[in-house]
């Protein structure tokens, strides 16, 4: 069962119900569970989008898409009909923000899926986990069973005449390409978890060929929160342009790892050194990850920096899914970098051959690098291939492979030119005789 | 849905399958946990798993084995009862998961993907599991295991090998 741990600077927001049995539908009405719904039903669409944009909600996921821009963008009228899909297929190393919530409030992500329906006119929404997450999966669909017996979910929702939403609970089988939206409506359409051409967006064409919201896990239950809290007393916990409050995941080599809820623009060297109480053992810090490995890496000199999307693309990289991996001086960067494509080249659907011969050929050429038999022509390959992906994928995966093994060249060049020389970390980790063609 | 008369699966696996098949818009859409349920009854995705889901579903086998094909979690051949899958992605990488994965191979005598001669357990290594702030971590079936040391590693394997282990389905 995953440690909760605590500190002082966290603003519970999300998370002021974890730890205290809210899985259970009484006890999550018991601590106010329920009632942004029933605010929701009487005030009505319009208002509730108005209090989601107040409220600076930015996509959790890790694109940081204003959440209430993203469902005004439905279109009232539809032929079709209306959806919402919330994204539990939590992938990104260094992630688990998701699987703290589903655990100990699966009825906020009930809640606000509902909001969202009532919001956009969709009258569905389906709550996909990741395959892995069986466990979580049997709580969630715990939840939506005990919140259709007290009529929360169903026809005439809360007593309301004509006020429907139906959820549905769904399941992957292991695929980091499924957390791309498009390939999610694939995955829950009972396909390969393929990307889709965009244009046209989920808003207008989505789920079965309806409108469509996807959300993630986290943004779903910061809705009800937000709506108790109040949008524009929510903005104003977190920085300009973004409001509220970020599960923060800080793992890696530091004191007391975890999930902690900060405000959106916290300082990130703050949350490493005090909130999760400093680098393991008393160790340097080398370099931190910051939100989930598709992050290009930051240097111990730059983390003096707000953790909020903007202020983290300032410093050259993304706030992500906000998984924040600490490393320090014992690790290995060229092993670093090896582990972190070998994950994007096994998790490559292999639809656009930038990114399925790009993330292959990186492997390649870093297990050799690392196995010994690299040359400095390698770094200038690495970095060329990187390069050639950016930009060339119908989603963003080739992306993810490139720009953190960019992050990496640029911020540890010394380090690969060094491995060349034979200055490398006694330990190594990854064996490649298993590493090349291993397939799995 | 033609009825299936003579199903592979057990009563309520099948009558959970007459109810995904029910309940979505397009009855295709219960292809991937149909697959997992079965997997999960059956041990693999064997040929007649690939046959009544086709079946179910209204889809050719050539449907079912195209998405099949596509999932890391599904498989073709039979694991342990008990797998054992360590993450080695990087927040456990560094934090010792690979020392995991190398006690497992030592101490299963198997390597990844292999099986143990009496089909107890089988082993591999996976990418992240979600477990990151509680690292390193594994799981064996559906079961979650953290912070893990090879001396928590030892009790958790003895514990299934005992049938002690908790087994969430």
């Amino acid at each position: 069962m995953p440690v909760l741990v605590s500190h002082p600077d966290e603003v519970k927001i999300i998370s002021k119900r974890f730890g205290q049995g809210a899985a259970d539908i009484d006890k999550y009405i018991e601590l106010d569970g329920y009632k942004a719904v029933q605010k929701c039903i009487e005030q009505g669409p319009e208002w509730i989008i108005a209090e989601m944009k107040a409220s600076g909600l930015r996509g959790r996921g890790g694109a940081g898409f204003p959440t209430g821009m993203k469902w005004s963008f439905i279109p009232k009228e539809s032929a079709k009909p209306k959806y919402i899909l919330v994204n539990g297929d939590e992938s990104e190393p260094g992630t688990c923000k998701d699987h703290v919530i589903f655990l100990h409030d699966p009825h906020s992500v009930i809640e606000g899926t509902t909001i969202a329906g009532l919001a956009t006119g969709a009258k569905m929404g389906f709550i996909y986990l990741r395959g892995e997450y069986r466990y979580l999966l049997k709580i969630v669909e715990k939840a939506v069973a005990d919140a259709y017996a007290k009529g929360f979910l169903g026809k005439n929702i809360f007593g309301k005449e004509g006020v429907d939403f139906e959820i549905i609970t769904q399941t992957g089988a292991g695929a980091y390409e499924v957390g791309e939206e498009s390939a999610l409506m694939e995955s829950l359409e009972g396909k390969r978890g393929v990307p889709r051409i965009k244009p046209p967006f989920p808003a207008i064409v989505g789920l079965y060929g309806g409108p469509t919201v996807i959300n993630n896990a986290e943004t779903i239950a910061s809705v009800p929160a937000i709506i108790n809290y109040g949008g524009e007393a929510y903005a104003k916990v977190g920085s300009e342009r973004n409001g509220g409050t970020r599960l923060f995941g800080i793992s890696g080599m530091v004191e007391k790892p975890g999930i902690y809820e900060l405000p959106m623009g916290y300082n990130l060297k703050k949350a490493i050194y005090e909130v999760a109480g400093g680098i393991k053992g008393g160790r340097a810090l080398k370099a931190v990850v910051p939100g989930g490995s598709s992050c290009p890496v930051l240097l111990p000199d730059e983390i003096d920096v707000g953790l909020d999307f903007d202020q983290m693309a300032k410093a050259g990289t993304m706030l992500g899914s906000g998984g924040i991996v600490v490393l320090d001086e014992t690790v290995s960067i060229v092993e670093f970098a090896l582990r972190t494509i070998k994950f994007y080249q096994h998790e490559s659907c292999g639809w656009c051959i930038p990114c399925r011969e790009g993330t292959d050929w990186l492997k390649k050429t870093l297990t050799r690098f690392y196995d010994g038999g690299g040359n400095k022509k390698d770094i200038a390959n690495i970095q060329y291939l990187a390069e050639n992906m950016m930009g060339r994928t119908f989603c963003p995966l080739g992306d993810a492979a490139a720009m953190p093994t960019l992050g990496f060249i640029k911020k540890f060049r010394h380090e690969f030119e060094a491995y060349l020389e034979g200055h490398r970390t006694e330990k190594h980790f990854i064996t490649t005789d298993e590493l090349i063609g291993a397939g799995h | 849905m033609a009825a299936i008369t003579n199903s592979i699966f057990k009563p309520e696996t099948a009558a959970r399958f007459d109810h995904l098949a029910s309940i979505y818009p397009m009855k295709r859409s219960a292809l991937i946990p149909m697959l997992l349920y079965a997997q999960d009854e059956i041990g693999y995705v064997s040929d007649a798993v690939v046959a009544e889901i086709a079946e179910r579903l209204d889809l050719l086998e050539l449907d079912v084995r195209n998405v099949l094909s596509y999932y890391s979690m599904l498989r073709t051949k039979p694991a342990g009862k008990y797998n054992v899958q360590v993450c080695t992605n990087i927040s456990c990488m560094i934090t010792g998961g690979y020392d995991i994965l190398d006690h497992c191979k030592k101490k299963l005598g198997i390597g990844h993907k292999g099986v143990t001669p009496d089909g107890l357990f089988s082993l591999e290594e996976v990418e992240c599991i979600g477990a990151c702030c509680w690292a390193p971590a594994m799981q064996v079936n559906y079961d979650f295991h953290e912070n893990l040391t090879t001396v928590k590693v030892d009790q958790i394997l003895e514990d299934y090998a005992a049938g002690r282990g908790k087994d969430v389905k």
